[in-house]
């Protein structure tokens, strides 16, 4: 890799000034459930931005954004029309307005060859390597021309978004309450859709358009994932985008050269929505409270939680009837009337023993006294629902121990007092067995059933 | 004019195969299409086409490994599809497991996707016999330059695609209409959410050789979405979908060969963006045109109704009826009230000669009878079996007296017992109800 000072730098620079302009208004079409409208919007500014060259002949920045613009309203209006009027699903109607309009730019863009040098592929791509060479003198600075632009469209964002952030906010999360305190929910719509058109336009001739998609929608899905705070989501999301910038261009000038000794860097803004893709991935699997990874740990210890309840209970149902659980048997109850699988069920017996709830006896499996104790309550809140649900549900006998077997899991004391009144207080469940009285000491009078009755 | 018609009409062997073969896709993409807007999945096709390119650029990259030019078309159209594939099933994962919604799954797959294939393509530049001219025509599709092996591979890809279609026609029918319930009856959703998704990535790969990736997707949607306003059968939607996409494809296809500069695949979409727009203003199901009329016609009724009911209850509480007094029946103004008086007198409903007063004729009482029999056995039915208060039935009961059939009044009266003939107004008959 070669880093030159200067050019290297500009590049993130002005990566990184692209995303945090795609993240605000990303940020609010992500939570509005229009991440596509991004990709419409960029695609369809084709032939806004040719009319533009039409115009006025040159690749003027002011009128190439005036055409891009309107194209993006026009998109913005016309999807909106097709989708109401025209009763067409909002995916299919945003699908059916872009792909014509950027046809439409195409042809036009050929048509006009021989007059405009405007390459398609330019505006596909954006040419991000090439920006810090064409530079303009700003505030005394020799800086490229891309910079004072960029810069612009952010801080113009970011008085947008200040100025509106309750607006947005409410009518993002619910147009209805936001029609009802007065605010026009719509004309937010349309300020954002501007937005947006205005950041697709000024980031195209340095990202491209495809890239801009993905400044718009990765970094807010990312901080969506780990926040669940709009103010922390939009903070974040522009940590991710600058973060994706600053990656990309540094993957794009070394990781070629591991692969192949002739390749030395490939395409800057190609490699930032890979970059950026990465970290939302990161954030897919890793995220505090809504990651993979912590979910998939939730489901297990919840899955173990419950096996090792069962094995409980069915030890002291063996008991009940005097019988003794082998270590071998315990699992083919496990797999068979418990539906657990052989990690579950091994996992709820390693717990089991590491809480002292259970010991081994040679080769049987015995309750400790604290065991027992959990054990009584597991039994107790089966058998009270199984007659809950018989009594008071009208279930036929035969069929409530499957409810039984998933509602003990989840039913506290109280609900176990709760339910003893509900039953009247009887001492036996449907199948004839008897409901084991409840711990005496956490549990009000009336709900204590006289023992050995 | 004579070249026209000779390429219209295939007499000229170079836009005839370009023809059948944009035909044939035309015709698989419609009826492929109409089953992904149903299913309201018509975006994916972006996704799918999108995510080709990283596909195309890996599987050029192992094959140059493996020691070829890495210009094996066949190869490069299976890393195509298998990409996207892999794209499309990434989006239902990330939506399935995320509380992010389809657009942004979509989105962020596709940007991704995209990325990598730009970046792809950028390292392959650099190879020493990377020269990437046969991938560039995957982006912008090289129809006019389709060679005679293209169009028949196209062909067979799309008569293939249109024959699974229609084997797999009823469990896609159900697979769109109710997802759930065809879960319920045991067929296997997830698995038919994968083939139709198979389907739309042979469309897209397919596609992407006549008109580009980023116009394929037009082929998808825009043909499906401008059958859907001349019918309601799916059945239907796929064949006029299939002949929709068909008739773009040759038009286009003329004409970019007529015209100097006319990049084909552009012009198949912005023709079938036209038919789409005139299926839109003048589809015979669902078109503006129609239900404007339809609107219209059912505005028309409710209209005359109104203006009888009025007439009715105003003669019932004050014996005789002024225009003036209707005026205060109901928000309407009093040109309203005079245009509506004018219509009845046209009909035959109001007798005519009677200056100020207003009088029903003997049609128009049967009319107005009838009306007003409604509204009241509705109100009627409110206050007894709905529990509203007497004095709020009245503006529920305006707005369904214009549409009780005569099954549903036969049933009002059985539940109503006796007082079904022409009750009596529940409620004081006043001035303007809401």
């Amino acid at each position: 890799m070669s880093w030159m000072n200067g050019l290297d730098d500009w590049i993130i620079v002005l990566g990184a000034l692209a995303a945090i302009a795609c993240v605000l208004p990303g940020t609010f079409l992500v939570l509005r459930g229009m991440g596509m409208m991004g990709d419409a919007i960029s695609h369809a500014v084709l032939p806004g931005i040719a009319l533009g060259f039409f115009v006025s002949g040159t690749r003027d920045n002011v009128w190439m954004f005036l055409g891009a613009a309107i194209a993006g309203i026009v998109t913005a209006v016309l999807t909106q029309f097709l989708h109401r009027m025209g009763r067409l699903e909002r995916g299919a109607a945003m699908g059916v307005v872009f792909t014509s309009l950027f046809a439409l730019g195409l042809v036009m863009i050929v048509q006009a060859a021989d007059h405009v040098d405007l390459d398609p592929n330019c505006v596909l791509y954006g040419a991000i390597e090439l920006a810090p060479l064409d530079t303009v003198m700003f505030l005394g600075m020799e800086v490229p021309r891309a910079f004072p632009v960029l810069l612009v469209v952010c801080l113009i964002n970011l008085v947008i978004i200040l100025l509106f952030y309750k607006e947005m906010v409410i009518s993002s999360f619910d147009p209805d309450m936001a029609r009802s305190t007065g605010i026009h929910s719509g004309l937010m719509n349309q300020v954002l859709m501007v937005m947006t058109a205005a950041t697709c336009v000024a980031c195209f001739e340095v990202v491209g358009s495809i890239l801009v998609v993905s400044l718009l929608v990765i970094p807010a899905a990312t901080a969506r994932l780990i926040s669940d705070r709009l103010s922390i989501v939009l903070v974040l999301a522009v940590i991710v985008g600058v973060i994706g910038a600053g990656l990309g261009h540094i993957s794009a000038i070394t990781v070629p050269s591991w692969f192949s000794s002739d390749v030395e860097d490939t395409s800057t803004s190609g490699m930032m929505a890979v970059a950026a893709g990465v970290l939302f991935a990161l954030a897919w699997v890793l995220a505090p409270r809504h990651g993979l990874l912590v979910l998939a740990i939730h489901r297990i210890r919840l899955r173990v939680r419950i096996v090792s309840e069962d094995v409980l209970g069915f030890l002291f149902r063996f008991e009940e009837r005097g019988e003794s659980m082998s270590v071998h048997n315990i699992r083919q109850t496990l797999t068979s009337l418990a539906d657990a699988g052989p990690l579950a069920s091994r996992l709820a017996i390693v717990s089991l023993k590491r809480r002292r709830l259970v010991y081994r006896e040679g080769s049987v499996w015995k309750l400790s006294d604290a065991g027992r104790a959990r054990a009584v309550e597991v039994v107790r809140s089966h058998r009270l629902w199984e007659t809950w649900l018989w009594r008071q549900a009208d279930l036929a006998a035969d069929h409530v121990h499957g409810q039984a077997m998933r509602l003990e899991h989840v039913t506290d004391e109280r609900m176990r007092a709760e339910l003893e009144i509900q039953t009247g207080s009887v001492s036996q469940d449907p199948h004839g067995r008897p409901i084991p009285a409840g711990d005496s000491e956490g549990e009000d009078g009336a709900a204590a059933s006289p023992p050995g009755d | 004019m004579d070249t026209f018609w000779r390429v219209l009409l295939l007499q000229d062997y170079n836009t005839r195969l370009v023809v059948i073969g944009t035909v044939l896709l035309g015709i698989a993409a419609g009826s492929v299409g109409s089953l992904l807007l149903l299913r309201k999945r018509a975006l994916v096709g972006d996704v799918i086409s999108h995510a080709t390119l990283p596909g195309v650029g890996v599987a050029f990259l192992l094959m140059v490994m493996m020691g070829g030019t890495g210009r094996w078309s066949i190869g490069l159209l299976l890393g195509a599809a298998i990409a996207g594939v892999l794209a499309a099933a990434l989006v239902l994962l990330i939506k399935r497991t995320t509380m992010l919604r389809d657009d942004a799954a979509m989105a962020i797959v596709m940007s991704a996707a995209f990325g990598l294939g730009i970046a792809l393509l950028g390292v392959i530049q650099d190879l020493p016999n990377g020269n990437q001219a046969g991938l560039e025509s995957i982006i912008y599709g090289k129809t006019a330059s389709m060679v005679q092996a293209d169009a028949i591979g196209i062909g067979i890809a799309a008569i293939i695609v249109i024959l699974i279609s229609a084997a797999l026609y009823k469990e896609f029918r159900l697979l769109c209409f109710d997802d759930h319930f065809a879960g319920s009856q045991g067929w296997p959703v997830t698995t038919l959410d994968l083939a139709l998704l198979l389907l739309g990535t042979a469309v897209t790969v397919i596609g992407l050789q006549a008109v580009g990736l980023i116009l394929v997707l037009a082929f998808l949607i825009i043909p499906a979405a401008a059958a859907r306003y001349w019918t309601d059968r799916l059945v239907i939607m796929m064949v006029i979908s299939s002949l929709l996409g068909a008739a773009s494809a040759w038009f286009g296809v003329t004409i970019s060969a007529l015209v100097p500069r006319m990049p084909a695949g552009a012009v198949i979409v912005l023709s079938a963006s036209a038919i789409f727009m005139l299926s839109l203003v003048l589809g015979s199901r669902r078109g503006l045109l129609v239900r404007l009329i339809r609107a219209r016609g059912i505005r028309h009724r409710t209209n005359r109704q109104h203006i009888l009911r009025a007439i009715w209850e105003c003669e019932e509480t004050s014996g005789k009826v002024c225009r003036g007094d209707l005026l205060k029946r109901r928000r309407w103004t009093q040109r309203e009230v005079d245009r509506l008086l004018r219509k009845a007198r046209s009909r035959g409903e109001i007798e005519s000669a009677h200056g100020e007063e207003v009088v029903l004729t003997e049609t128009g009482q049967e009319a107005a009878q009838v009306v007003v029999r409604n509204h009241r056995l509705w109100e009627l039915f409110l206050i007894r079996h709905a529990d509203i208060a007497p004095t709020h039935v009245d503006r529920d009961a305006d707005e369904i007296e214009h549409v009780l059939g005569v099954e549903l009044v036969q049933e009002l009266e059985a539940a109503l017992g006796p007082e079904g003939s022409l009750p009596s107004s529940p409620h004081v008959l006043g001035e303007a109800s809401p």
